[in-house]
């Protein structure tokens, strides 16, 4: 496997190709490389900050900078509560488009329970074959293909709910299913012209034809930038020869239509000089070149097939460019960035089949004379699953209905429920074998199966690493931005005193542990909020001179709510000192910004089920005060978590050390090309 | 022969998978929340309706439900099934609880009439009250001949061939048109309605009409008294010998 080289100038392409708005001058103070210093970008993370490279005037630049993004992700950087994308929880199906949804679901879900084999289709290693002619004439390959093209048309809330049946029931069709409409065409939904939809969407609707996704080489996995497929255009200008491999690529054996990422040369029609730019292409399988190599072997989603694919020499017709030549990144990035939400969506179903499964067993196993869902320890997992459950199902619903409510910056939050859904799941999985002991590593009950599934999940479509590392840096970016603001004030201290004291007073009181006000009261249900005086901190200062003076602190527990705030605020402070302290040089501070993102996850988290649990008690849902457990549980652990790595953070020296442990460990490794010491023998 | 036309009943009942409890007050089952779908014997019965229209059979497909606004979902399940339109006799929930075999065979017999129909489909029996009296009393209504528990349909010479399965084995008749059929288990397997189908079943027309509107009086002379669980099964005795089986079974009164 290709070790992708995370040099660090990896976070200098995250941002370098931010173009200039994001990182001002001023703030950055160091000229950025120039092309010849590219080595080793850093893909996933780097090609979504690409927004705004492909915009060719600054003015246009300058409007996009301006706008204030609506993401509560990117507020909780800067500190503040920015609410209208999560709050209320949002619902956004009208009733027409909930009817239809509810008579979906029970052929959907019948198919996969009466005529779908998922471990048949596992020791198949292929999708038996009536079961995948049975998906096509269900309609199951063109679930989001408007329906005038032969699809089913539905929304991305619509198209959540559909997957969250496939994720319960075989992740490798769901795999098979998602490589082909999720990302394998999504390419030709959002930037194909008319022709092109029209050509090509109706026999992709009906599953006639399969498509594929194909930008991974063999050394260009994460590095998605460093692509070497070549498309070189015609003199003629009439087609472009298409040469390169590509790997792994899931539904590479099966499909007809691939969505191909290659080099092409642009020349700059200023200076007349040429760079290499990737485009986007949509290469059909009869224009003659295209092969693929046998199915690869894996550990997991075996149904899904996987392979090489090799174009030599394929002539493709310029017609076929997907999007705008040289913005194949953003075409890329985009594509992955829509379906991300999928994912999550899918796990959610996967963790709730699995969940069934591990309650039946303790519910019904008995040892040591009691069934065993009586032992704590087998309580606290149960509880434990069923919460990361409902926070990732939270996550992929509020995802998708921001994206249906017209929302364009919700890549953070995307990400961010990618990494937290695969992690999910995995550990659920994992617990569920744990509870069913020694029957859960057996073949039969099926659980081995979806572990294995389930571990690409953190792998693929954007590793949680890469994620990790895009969540904190696009979330520090604004920060930064305003932070610069701020630097270009003190130059003028007497012309920006207003801007300068609000400023200074916030860092004064952020610092000071008094927050800056800010509260969720009347936001979030009088239930999760405790009433009256300790959601502001005016509440907590009283109750903390009481314990002082030694009366008795009447139990005092910080409602979700007030943890969720309180939170933000020590998350914010952190990553303000934190980009004071390295400027631009975070970008390669990878210690400090895993612990940033995971602070962002768990926030993020604690949000979208206040929200959740919020509208379901003031709906009154039968299950609401259950979810108010939830909610109130995972909030007191994950406040708890956060306050612990924000205050690592904050104690320098101690982390300094750690990281240069760290460091130096890895590298004396690397030299010894292996374990270093020898067993306590000596030999 | 193309110019039969054909009205399939469909009921809308409890999901099968269903774990059934009782109303504490003991009027009735839990409906409430509770999942619902169409009456497996009535699938197979739009199913086989369907067929006979892809073979050109009969030229049109009617479904038809009694019941509160819910029944509309099942229409439109044997809409997406193929049927061409629907019509939903609407009776409030209330009134629905006490819809009997007797209200809707009226019913039925009246839409027959009305629409003209040559053939009239429905399960042999519904999945919760099990009363396998419906088909029989519309035929009965219209006089029409009847062939119940049909596991295999054709129309042979204007003359509708069902093969009945009957307690001894199968029975084969020949039934003059118009007739009535009920469905049994073996009779076909009912397709998967598909997602393009769903999306073009909300075109298709759906007529909302009332029992009134037919002239049909609902009132029912049975009344439910109770609805109880049935008795917890006790545990069985093992004996040694037939002598002491036969001596149990004098002791108990069976013989």
């Amino acid at each position: 496997m290709q070790a992708t080289r995370i040099a660090p100038s990896v976070g200098w392409q995250l941002l370098r190709l931010g173009g200039g708005s994001s990182w001002p001058s001023a703030f950055l103070r160091q000229p950025r490389p120039g092309p010849a210093r590219r080595p080793y970008a850093s893909g996933a993370a780097q090609a979504v900050l690409e927004k705004s490279e492909s915009l060719p005037d600054a003015s246009t630049r300058d409007k996009q900078a301006k706008a204030e993004s609506k993401s509560f992700a990117v507020g909780m950087f800067k500190g503040q509560l920015i609410t209208e994308q999560v709050f209320p929880y949002p619902a956004v199906l009208n009733e027409e488009q909930t009817q239809i949804l509810k008579e979906l679901v029970g052929p959907v879900s019948r198919f996969f329970k009466e005529v779908n084999d998922a471990a048949k289709n596992d020791s198949l290693e292929a999708v038996e074959e009536t079961t995948l002619q049975g998906l096509k004439e269900l309609g199951a390959f063109g679930l989001q293909v408007p329906s005038e093209l032969g699809g089913v048309g539905l929304c991305n809330t619509q198209y959540t709910r559909m997957v969250e049946i496939v994720g319960m029931h075989d992740l490798g069709v769901g795999i098979t299913l998602g490589a082909h409409q999720s990302i394998g065409f999504k390419g030709i939904l959002l930037f194909g012209t008319k022709a092109q939809k029209e050509k090509y969407l109706p026999k992709l609707a009906s599953g006639e034809t399969l498509a594929a996704f194909c930008l991974t080489e063999p050394s260009s996995g994460s590095d998605a930038a460093s692509i070497r497929t070549s498309a070189v255009p015609s003199p003629c200008g009439k087609y472009y020869t298409l040469n390169g491999s590509k790997i792994w690529i899931s539904n590479g054996g099966l499909a007809d239509i691939f969505t191909v990422f290659a080099k092409t040369p642009i020349t700059d029609p200023a200076t007349g000089a040429v760079k290499e730019k990737i485009t986007a292409f949509v290469v059909e399988r009869n224009f003659g070149g295209v092969t693929n190599g046998p199915p690869e072997k894996k550990m997991g989603i075996k149904a899904s097939n996987t392979a090489e694919v090799i174009f030599d020499g394929v002539r493709v017709p310029s017609e076929n460019v997907l999007g705008e030549v040289g913005s194949g990144f953003k075409v890329a990035m985009h594509i992955l960035n829509n379906g991300r939400f999928g994912m999550a969506a899918a796990l959610a179903g996967t963790m709730r089949g699995i969940i069934a499964k591990a309650v039946d067993h303790a519910a019904n196993r008995t040892q040591f004379g009691e069934k065993i869902h009586n032992f704590g320890l087998i309580q606290e997992k149960l509880a434990r699953m069923v919460m990361l459950q409902y926070v990732t199902e939270s996550m992929a619903y509020m995802v998708s209905a921001n994206m249906d409510q017209g929302s364009t910056d919700f890549q953070i939050e995307a990400a961010i429920s990618k990494i937290f859904g695969s992690e999910a799941a995995w550990n659920v999985t994992d617990e569920c074998i744990q509870i069913m002991g020694g029957m859960g590593f057996m073949k039969e009950p099926g659980i081995e199966r979806v572990l294995r599934d389930i571990r690409v999940f953190r792998i693929f479509e954007g590793t949680n690493d890469i994620l990790r590392l895009f969540v904190a840096l696009q979330g520090c970016m604004d920060k930064g931005k305003e932070l610069s603001g701020l630097g270009s004030a003190l130059k003028n201290p007497f012309g920006n005193a207003g801007l300068l004291l609000g400023e200074a007073g916030k860092q004064l009181r952020r610092r000071a542990g008094l927050g800056s006000g800010l509260s969720l009261s009347g936001i979030v249900h009088p239930e999760l909020s405790r009433s009256g005086e300790l959601v502001s901190n005016q509440g907590l200062e009283r109750a903390c001179i009481k314990s002082c003076w030694g009366w008795p602190s009447e139990s005092y527990v910080p409602s979700p709510s007030f943890q969720a705030v309180q939170a933000l605020e020590q998350f914010a402070t952190v990553v303000e000192a934190k980009l004071i302290k390295h400027k631009k040089g975070i970008v390669n501070e990878q210690f400090v910004l895993q612990r940033l993102a995971d602070g962002a996850i768990d926030l993020y988290a604690m949000v979208v089920v206040l929200s959740r649990a919020s509208r379901s008690l003031s709906e009154g849902h039968p299950t609401a005060q259950h979810e108010k457990m939830l909610c109130d549980t995972w909030c007191i652990e994950a406040a708890a978590r956060i306050r612990e790595n924000m205050a690592a953070l904050q104690s320098d020296p101690q982390q300094q050390e750690l990281f240069r442990n760290f460091k130096s460990i890895s590298q004396a490794l690397v030299e010894r090309g292996g374990v270093v010491t020898s067993n306590p023998l000596g030999f | 022969m193309a110019e039969l036309r054909a009205l399939v009943a469909v009921k809308r009942v409890i999901d099968y998978a269903v774990k059934i409890r009782v109303k504490p007050d003991r009027t009735g089952v839990v409906t409430d929340g509770v999942k619902h779908s169409m009456n497996p014997f009535c699938e197979i019965a739009v199913e086989e309706a369907v067929r006979l229209k892809e073979k050109k059979l009969v030229k049109e497909v009617i479904a038809v439900s009694c019941g509160p606004a819910q029944c509309q979902e099942t229409i439109r399940t044997a809409l997406a099934m193929g049927a061409d339109r629907g019509i939903h006799v609407e009776v409030p929930a209330a009134e629905a609880e006490r819809l009997g075999p007797l209200q809707v065979a009226r019913v039925l017999a009246k839409l027959a009439e009305k629409e003209k129909v040559d053939l009239l489909l429905l399960g042999k029996q519904a999945i919760d009250d099990d009363c396998n009296q419906t088909g029989q009393m519309v035929a009965g209504f219209l006089d029409w001949p009847q062939g119940t528990f049909a596991s295999q349909v054709t129309v042979e010479g204007g003359k509708l061939k069902v093969e009945r399965e009957i307690d001894g084995g199968l029975e084969t008749l020949h039934l003059k048109l118009p007739a009535v059929v009920t469905a049994d288990l073996r009779l076909n397997e009912p397709r998967y309605a598909t997602l393009p189908n769903i999306m073009k079943a909300k075109k298709k027309k759906m007529e909302v009409i009332k029992a009134g509107d037919l002239g049909v009086d609902l009132t029912s002379k049975i009344s439910v008294v109770s609805v109880e669980d049935p008795p917890q099964r006790t545990a069985g005795v093992k004996v040694e010998t037939t002598e002491d089986l036969v001596a149990k079974l004098r002791e108990i009164g069976r013989i």
